[in-house]
């Protein structure tokens, strides 16, 4: 008796197992692979939306300068972020390992507040920073002689102020990612090299480094993908300007799309994004697909 | 033989030190470069609209008295409460529904092999990988045909999209850590797999479930472009975009209520994080380092 309701059971297994994906099978369906789809479809039509107009969003686009300057923007943007946040992540991670474990919690804690805070809000205090004529900053900056900075209004400037501000509020996240890689490594690899006689850089290239190799490419990939779609920063700070030359692909596609009401238009500019992020997330899975396979 | 070790132990001894000193130093830039903006925040919260607006007194001190104007204005005169109560309602729906589906999801993709699981499993971090930027010039037209432009219901119902693939993973790697002799066990004594999910699975990946929970907290809470592009009415505002638009309406910027608005916005994930941070690294790292 036993024995056959097992059985039963067993055989019931592959339906309920789908059964209990379901929920997760439509979402994915409904809300993430048929938008995908229909923006392709999308942005094929003229702006109001009657005719089909096969490329001509792209072709438009391609001629239009503003594009380009949005599509160098962007990728600038995302690689000298992720630099910047990797190295300070890096830098920081190592800092709080090397202190007394007693307090490292603490220094943790504090450091990761510009992570905890909604972006769009954390963007609004620096925007108070950067305002023109109250900057505390440049308050600051000419307290100890040197010049105010034009921090928003000038495209250079602009372009370092969001810069900044995705540093901040990113670099934490590598902090984390570095510290829980660096507590992984054994203690007995530094202690081994030590009695070798092996100088703090020579650990850091032949021990630190190799160990925590997968962790530092895989958040670095990740991180590109998320600051290259970033959004909200630019939104607040300039939305765009001075003159469209800190646009990226998502606020560009949001000036088009939501704003202007060239919904097709605006699709088209958001796809562009794909090829990149589905070259970096080909990358990644690469890496992560092993613990798939176990799975 | 014996110098030289003394020498060896010495090296490592002024290292030490010195390594002590330089990370202190690098720890206290670093807390400075972090907190500035948020003490900055604080104290314009605090500020009277008259220092604010003096140019030549020091803009990183309080020097002309502690006034909590700025909060009551923001409790009297705008919406802002309506706000922080979208967003409960949102970010509760949006938590109750992503756990759900997170958890069945996970419980079956680590536990039952069916057809096509495995591929699931991948898709599933793929979807993780898709940022919201991407789809929300479609998602406008699909909710629109639905009907849910310009009310909050549209979050609840797109928000899922960014917080249960990464749920789903988080929850797959706690499950799977579970040793299979437990589920054998219960098995035998007759639970099924609702019975199994509930009393053995979710107790023991607790932390897991703790971690996910605040990973969807956070995607509602801090959302910022679904709402903005989907919402415009004040009554259907939440925090994020309320604070950011509704506040700055006018010439005259009032940064004090803005300021203040930010802050008790963001007011909710800081507490949450001071009290759960460990599970919620735990969670975050346990996916990246094991891969």
């Amino acid at each position: 008796m036993k024995c056959s309701s097992l059985y039963l059971w067993l055989r019931q297994k592959p339906r309920i197992a789908f059964f209990m994906c379901l929920p997760l099978i439509l979402m994915v369906v409904c809300l993430i692979i048929y938008p995908f789809i229909y923006s392709i479809f999308l942005s094929m039509l003229n702006k109001a939306e009657t005719k089909f107009v096969g490329i001509g969003n792209y072709l438009f686009l391609f001629k239009r300068e503003t594009f380009w300057l949005v599509v160098q923007q962007s990728i600038f943007f995302a690689l000298v972020a992720v630099f910047f946040k990797a190295l300070i992540g890096f830098i920081a991670a190592h800092s709080i390992n090397a202190i007394p474990s007693k307090g490292q919690r603490k220094w943790r804690g504090m450091l990761l507040i510009p992570w905890v805070i909604p972006p769009a809000l954390s963007t609004l205090g620096w925007w108070w920073l950067f305002e023109p004529t109250y900057s505390a900053i440049n308050w600051f900056l000419v307290k100890i002689s040197l010049p105010a900075i034009p921090w928003l209004s000038e495209t250079f400037w602009a372009r370092f102020s969001i810069i900044l501000v995705n540093v901040w509020v990113g670099a934490p996240f590598f902090l984390i990612m570095y510290l829980a890689a660096l507590k992984s490594i054994p203690a007995d690899l530094y202690e081994a090299a030590s009695i070798d006689g092996a100088n703090y850089r020579q650990k850091l290239y032949y021990i630190t480094l190799p160990m925590m190799k997968n962790i530092i490419s895989i958040t670095i990939l990740f991180s590109i993908i998320v600051t290259f779609a970033n959004f909200d920063i630019v939104r607040v700070l300039t939305r765009g300007g001075p003159i469209d030359t800190t646009h990226l692909f998502a606020t560009y596609a949001f000036r088009v799309g939501i704003e202007s009401g060239d919904i097709p238009l605006g699709a088209a500019v958001s796809l562009f994004m794909f090829p990149i992020l589905g070259t970096l997330a080909f990358i990644i899975l690469r890496s992560v697909r092993k613990r798939a396979m176990e799975v | 033989m014996k110098n030289n070790i003394l020498n060896i132990k010495n090296s490592i001894h002024s290292n030490r030190r010195w390594a002590l000193i330089a990370a202190y130093s690098s720890l206290i830039i670093f807390v400075i470069f972090f907190l500035f903006p948020p003490y900055y925040m604080l104290i314009t919260s605090l500020k009277t609209n008259k220092e604010i607006a003096e140019m030549a007194s020091n803009p990183w001190i309080i020097e002309q008295g502690i006034t909590l104007k700025h909060y009551v204005y923001l409790f009297t005169e705008t919406p802002f409460l309506t706000f922080f109560k979208n967003t409960i309602i949102v970010t509760v729906c949006v938590v109750i529904i992503t756990m759900v589906i997170s958890v069945l999801a996970a419980y079956s993709l680590s536990r039952l092999k069916f057809w096509g699981s495995g591929v699931l499993a991948t898709g599933i971090f793929l979807t993780y990988l898709v940022p919201e930027t991407l789809l929300f010039i479609p998602l406008f037209k699909i909710v629109g045909w639905l009907g849910l432009l310009n009310s909050y219901w549209v979050l609840v119902l797109v928000y899922p999209t960014l917080s249960v693939p990464f749920c789903t993973w988080l929850m797959i790697g706690y499950f799977s850590s579970i040793p299979k002799e437990i589920d054998e066990a219960a098995l035998i004594d007759g639970a099924n797999h609702m019975q199994m999910l509930w009393k053995v699975f979710i107790p023991v990946a607790m932390p897991g479930l703790i971690a996910a929970t605040i990973f969807a907290f956070t995607v509602s809470w801090a959302g910022f472009l679904y709402p903005l592009a989907f919402i415009y009415s004040e009554s259907e505002m939440v925090l994020t975009v309320g604070t950011v638009t509704t506040l700055i309406k006018g010439d005259v910027f009032n940064w004090g209520s803005l300021m203040s608005g930010a802050l008790l916005a963001a007011a909710p994930p800081v507490i949450i994080y001071a009290f759960l941070m460990d599970y919620y690294i735990a969670g975050l790292t346990s996916g990246a380092t094991k891969g």
